[in-house]
């Protein structure tokens, strides 16, 4: 069969009910089967392991402890990310300075580096003996804890968070703050009574972006944690010393806070109302005046550099220490640990790869579904929401249930365990950019199309593909970032095989015996690897997405 | 009330000048429309009076007071948005009590100024409905109310009634036209509808390509127009390309193309000067069958349309150029497709222009 006929047979084919309702319906077999249900499911399965967490006071009160310090840690992030990334979104989207193109990029950078990386780099900057300690005599500035944490799960958020809002900023009206002007607000008044109202969606987008990874974060808060136990630290913990029951217990607790805070955020959220009918004149054009808005940009310039530019680029250093000192041979030769780290590589991409292949062919049907309401509103509006509990699940936690509820399957390779958590953590990402993109092409469109005689494959190869390409490039792009990235469902899952984050882990945790050049060098690797992708994201999708 | 004067006023965005050196004067309690095609620098113009866009050069004083330095919020200006701009979180209400609470008024003052304003407008009755749940005449009451209960004393309405459907638009404009001057303000309205600015203005300023080409009141720009454009874009024109003939004191003979000739007003042409002939459809007259009268030429009914009040017959002369003429549908004999038909003007109701450099159509062009 040629292609055009082949294509001619798949349009033909669309046309019928049922084979439309079998692919929507497969696709959210593949949600609910592969995606959804193992990660809540599997550890339901060992609820009776949780025995012995009740027995012992003091496990009770260790596993206490864990979790509530993800939770107030959490929300304490969520919360700084969003006071502090606020202003830099703002300068981004409103500025005129000349500077502006050079602070959007640098603002990026931090994408570039992946969170293990990151961990060590904050280890580094905070902690190490060449980091800022230098200039406090030597002795480290923050030590190895759960201010660390805090410090880390700030920078890595930061930047997304800051992105979120400079797109709700430049999506924005500007027409409203400009009604406010002209009928005598204040800059700042106008900017807290009409346009944070407005963009209210967005900032409760942003802190539940914040909070969730912070939650799920694992390989980088393992490194930085020391002796504290937060609950991903907690769970990798007792998982190494095979201590099943309390894993499970705070496995079980972070999945469902974790939903039912996401779910009270998200219902409740909306009917949060920011105060708009208390003004202060007089203080708030005191605000407004240009001096005072210089040093607010001056105060938002510091906490970007310093807390989060500076420490995520620190690695650099090491980097460089390392190549001077003659690691890069070694490596290039595969010396020693290297040998495993060029295997722990590939398996890395090849994973990624995979994941990135299954996910986008299962899940763009569900995107359709979603999107367009096929199944009512009600249906899309559940779905969208369960489609985003896996990035809100603690990815360690998602991890430890999956392997429990697939070890109940005979013959499971271990790569297909890697591959079931991959394809878990990766989904949300694809299926948000893709429901935005679909709902961003206008219905009449579609319309349009079957008027002209388009069937519905017809309609969504020459419509909705083209029009949407650029969000299909940039989802493909970050779920494969996503996977390459992910840790802590990995860490979970894993006995033998090791994705290139979880060696790492084990490097800085000395589980492997490699130096200090060794983890900076196969650090700078993964950072070098992570530019180059997102240099791929930049010029071929660009804004368009 | 305030007295608007700009000074040689220009504004580019990179290549293109929106506004090119511009200035007017807008009296005191003057309902003032600028009007003109879309992208000839209206709306930029009444940006920058509202301090919502910085000129380039030039200066704006209202009352007297230089303000190009001055915020958007000191000028004391009302504004009201094409789009109304409604605050989409706030009730009608709260929308309209913004001014007044951001400035710190006292509340029971406000209140007062406000339930004044809503009645004054209509939507006492809708106070607690939020934007969405109100139609596009509701929505431009409220901008309306909203900028006058912040206190404006000159009122900017930028195409308020744009995205009204043509009913409300025609109503509406009345209604805006009585307020502002019951209220004693002044008002600066921009618009691309020529017939809402001639029906409520009391001077109208044309605008093409960032430059004004004439300001005059209503009677003035159509019975007068002193540009080619004006007399194209205010109400309707008919268009004959000839050169001059021969010259007068009070009059000009035109030979039109095919040898046809009329005369015109004298202003001042030169013989042999290629001229454009503007001849507005309702001045001609329309016989049946071909006369012997001054200023006639004659042709052949090409078509008929009937809106209402009027019928516009397009004729086609003997020189093969259309005319359109109007005439009341009520009180007078109709013409069939085909009829010979004889169409007259008085020479002194015409206007002559200078064929333009660029060409008729170009120069007549609104988009």
């Amino acid at each position: 069969m040629s292609g055009s006929s082949a294509l001619r047979y798949l349009d033909k084919t669309s046309s019928k009910p049922l084979v439309r309702h079998l692919i929507y319906a497969g696709s959210v077999a593949f949600f609910l089967g592969i995606i959804l249900v193992p990660p809540i499911l599997g550890v339901a399965l060992k609820w009776g392991a949780i025995g012995e967490v009740f027995q012992s006071s003091s496990l009770m009160s260790r596993a206490s402890s864990a979790i509530y310090a993800s939770f107030a840690i959490a929300f304490l992030v969520s919360f700084l990310d969003l006071v502090a990334g606020l202003p830099l979104a703002w300068f981004i989207a409103r500025g005129r300075s000349k500077w502006l193109s050079v602070i959007d990029t640098l603002a990026d950078l931090p994408f570039i580096v992946p969170t293990v990386t990151l961990g060590y780099s904050l280890l580094l900057f905070w902690s190490g003996a060449g980091g800022v300690s230098q200039i406090f005599g030597g002795n480290p500035l923050v030590s190895p804890g759960w201010v660390l944490i805090v410090l880390l799960h700030f920078a890595f958020s930061y930047p997304a968070v800051v992105r979120v809002l400079v797109g709700a900023l430049l999506d924005y009206k500007i027409v409203y703050e400009e009604a406010a002007r002209t009928l005598g607000a204040a800059p700042v008044t106008a900017d807290r009574t009409v346009t944070l109202s407005i963009l209210k969606s967005s900032l409760i987008a942003a802190f539940i972006f914040a909070f969730a990874r912070s939650l799920s974060e694992t390989g980088a808060t393992v490194i930085v944690a020391g002796a504290f136990e937060s609950g991903v630290v907690f769970i990798k913990n007792t998982r190494d010393l095979g201590q099943e029951g309390p894993m499970v217990f705070v496995s079980f607790v972070l999945i469902l806070t974790a939903c039912l805070i996401y779910l009270g955020i998200r219902l409740l959220g909306p009917r949060l109302k920011i105060p708009v009918k208390k003004v202060w004149p007089s203080a708030e054009r005191k605000l407004s005046d240009s001096r005072v808005k210089t040093f607010r940009d001056s105060i938002t310039m510091f906490v970007f550099l310093a807390l989060v530019l500076t420490p995520s680029l620190f690695i650099v250093f090491p980097v460089f220490s390392a190549i001077a000192g003659g690691t890069l041979n070694q490596a290039v030769a595969g010396v020693g640990v290297w040998q495993g780290y060029w295997q722990s590589l590939l398996l890395s991409y090849l994973v990624a790869a995979a994941v990135t292949v299954l996910n986008a062919l299962a899940s763009l049907p569900m995107a359709i579904l979603i999107a367009r309401k096929r199944w009512g509103a009600t249906a899309s509006t559940t779905l969208d929401v369960l489609s985003n509990v896996p990035m809100i699940v603690p990815s360690i936690a998602l991890g430890a249930s999956m392997k429990i509820f697939w070890s109940n399957f005979a013959f499971m390779p271990e790569v297909a365990l890697i591959i079931f958590a991959h394809l878990s953590i990766t989904y949300p990402y694809f299926v948000r950019t893709m429901v935005g993109a679909i709902e961003r092409v206008g219905i009449d469109l579609e319309e349009a199309s079957k008027t002209l005689g388009a069937r519905p494959f017809a309609v969504f190869r020459t419509l909705i593909l083209p029009l949407t390409k650029y969000s299909l490039f940039a989802g493909t792009i970050m779920m494969f970032a996503r996977s390459v990235d992910e840790t802590g469902a990995t860490l979970a899952v894993v006995s033998t095989m090791k994705t290139v984050p979880v060696l790492l882990v084990d490097w800085v945790k000395h589980t492997v015996p490699a130096s200090p050049m060794d983890i900076a060098l196969g650090a700078g690797f993964l950072v070098l690897l992570s530019f180059v992708i997102l240099l791929v994201l930049r010029l071929v999708v660009g804004g368009r997405y | 009330m305030p007295e608007i004067k700009i000074v040689n006023i220009s504004k580019r965005f990179g290549k293109i000048v929106a506004v090119d050196n511009v200035s007017l004067q807008v009296q005191d309690k003057e309902y003032f429309s600028l009007i003109g095609p879309s992208g000839c620098g209206k709306t930029t113009l009444l940006r920058i009076i509202a301090g919502l866009v910085e000129p380039d050069e030039g200066e704006i004083y209202i009352d007297n007071n230089l303000v190009n330095k001055v915020p958007p919020e000191d000028r004391g200006i009302g504004f009201v948005f094409q789009t109304y701009a409604l605050f989409p979180h706030m009730d009608v209400w709260d929308n309209v009590m913004y001014g007044p609470r951001v400035k710190g008024w006292e509340e029971t003052k406000s209140e007062k100024v406000g339930d004044e304003m809503l009645r004054m407008v209509r939507l006492d009755e809708r106070l607690d409905a939020f934007p969405h749940e109100l139609s596009g005449g509701m929505m431009q009451r409220v901008a309306l109310g909203r900028a006058l209960t912040a206190g404006a004393k000159l009122l900017l309405l930028d195409e308020p009634l744009g995205a009204l459907d043509a009913k409300i638009r025609f109503e509406l404009r009345y209604d805006l036209h009585k307020l502002v001057k019951d209220l004693g303000l002044t008002a600066i309205h921009v618009t691309h509808d020529q017939g809402e600015a001639m029906a409520i203005s009391d001077r109208i300023a044309v605008m093409r390509k960032g430059m004004i080409l004439q300001v005059g009141t209503p009677q003035e720009l159509y019975n007068n127009p002193e540009h080619i454009f004006v007399a194209n874009f205010i109400g309707q024109n008919n268009f004959l390309e000839g050169s001059v003939a021969k010259t007068d004191d009070d009059k000009v003979q035109i030979e039109l193309s095919g040898g046809l000739t009329v005369s015109s007003s004298s202003t001042l042409k030169k013989v042999g000067e290629r001229v454009v002939l503007a001849v507005r459809p309702e001045i001609f007259t329309i016989e049946k069958g071909h006369t012997n009268r001054h200023n006639s030429l004659l042709g052949v009914v090409e078509r008929l349309i009937y809106e209402g009040t009027n019928i516009r017959y397009e004729v086609r002369l003997e020189n093969k150029e259309i005319v359109v003429v109007e005439r009341p549908s009520l009180t007078e004999e109709w013409f069939k497709t085909g009829d010979n038909v004889t169409v007259s003007f008085p020479s002194e109701k015409s206007r002559i222009f200078a064929y333009p450099s660029e060409g008729l159509g170009k120069e007549l062009a609104v988009g």
